[in-house]
């Protein structure tokens, strides 16, 4: 089996890499400090397995398997045990190791993924150009997954194949759809005022007859959507 | 206080000298590095941050078989969540302890 290593601690990738090679086989192809670093090199090359660490710096080991289309078998390996119910979610992950790892507890580990269905595919993970995770929103633009602050989100526009996501300090242009990141968005939060508009219930200004003020942009409300609208207003 | 030894990392090795060295280095040019962050989130009061350094460092702290001082240090990782700092001085004793031995090595 191909792997990669995926750890910002130089310790437990040696560590994990010495253990690799005691059997004979799994062929580490390379090792990541970091998950962006991971996805660039998994858009060029096909793995069958990932060691995977879950708390890293800006990307943890969840955000990281969510931009994954069709995640390989992945070991997590991590030195917190809180995770595990989280990670039994995904139907790729094979097993959860827990640092420091034993010889012995590798070696059953790997044999849980040999032994595993090849392509089996992360239940909440297809097809994602969009993934959030709490409070954030991780948008695939040129390869770079780019994290968005949700609240500060005040309009989603559809353009073609694209969406534009304009924000308190700055605007994204991404290659999905409407639909895609309304079912990203918290309900509570955002409303689809017409076909191509999302916006955020919070940012609005005034409300004319057909049309909202948020920002500077005045958006259409479609006939259909002005009821609910209407409904989610604190009206006096 | 319990002091660490090698005994995990032979283990590791199954007798491979080169790796236990490669091993040792790393860890003796990575434990500084991770000691000075913690500290500097530790004085700015950065407890959330501490913590995040506490957890990259008891993987350490357990490698070299301090098996009680990674007890106090998962308890202080969940404390600093909290902001309390109860068990700093024990915490910094179990670094300074693992500094002395790495300089040893």
């Amino acid at each position: 089996m191909n792997c990669i290593i995926i750890d910002d601690e130089a310790t437990a990738r040696a560590i994990i890499g010495q253990l690799c090679t005691n059997v004979k086989s799994l062929n580490v192809l390379e090792e990541f400090p970091n998950a962006i670093q991971a996805i660039k090199f998994l858009n060029q090359n096909e793995v069958d397995l990932i060691f995977l660490d879950i708390r890293m710096p800006d990307f943890t080991g969840f955000d990281f398997i969510e931009t994954l289309k069709n995640p390989p078998k992945i070991i997590l390996t991590t030195s917190d045990a809180n995770f595990a119910i989280q990670a039994f979610e995904y139907d790729c992950i094979v097993d959860y190791l827990v640092k420091p790892i034993t010889p012995e507890r590798f070696q059953k580990a790997i044999q849980k993924a040999e032994t595993m269905s090849p392509k089996v595919v992360a239940t909440s993970a297809s097809d994602k150009e969009v993934a959030s995770s709490g409070n954030d929103l991780y948008v695939n633009i040129d390869r770079r997954l780019i994290k968005i602050d949700i609240p500060s989100i005040y309009l989603v526009e559809a353009k073609g194949d694209y969406i534009h996501v304009k924000t308190e300090d700055k605007n994204y242009t991404v290659h999905s759809t409407l639909k895609k990141i309304e079912d990203k968005l918290p309900e509570d939060l955002f409303l689809k005022v017409h076909r191509s508009f999302i916006i955020n219930i919070k940012k609005i200004i005034d409300i004319e007859d057909n049309s909202v003020l948020i920002k500077k942009d005045v958006i259409p409300v479609s006939r259909s959507n002005r009821p609910e609208l209407m409904k989610r207003l604190n009206l006096l | 206080m319990e002091q660490p030894n090698l005994s995990y990392i032979q283990s590791m090795s199954g007798g491979d000298k080169v790796f236990e060295q490669k091993l040792i280095d790393i860890i003796k040019i990575e434990f500084p590095e991770e000691k000075e962050v913690y500290y500097a989130n530790y004085t700015s009061k950065d407890f959330k941050q501490a913590a995040e350094n506490v957890h990259k460092l008891k993987h350490k702290i357990s490698i070299l078989g301090l098996e009680k001082s990674y007890e106090i240090a998962v308890a202080f990782e969940e404390n600093l969540l909290e902001g309390n700092t109860n068990l700093n001085d024990q915490f910094e004793s179990i670094l300074n302890t693992i500094t002395n031995y790495l300089k040893q090595l």
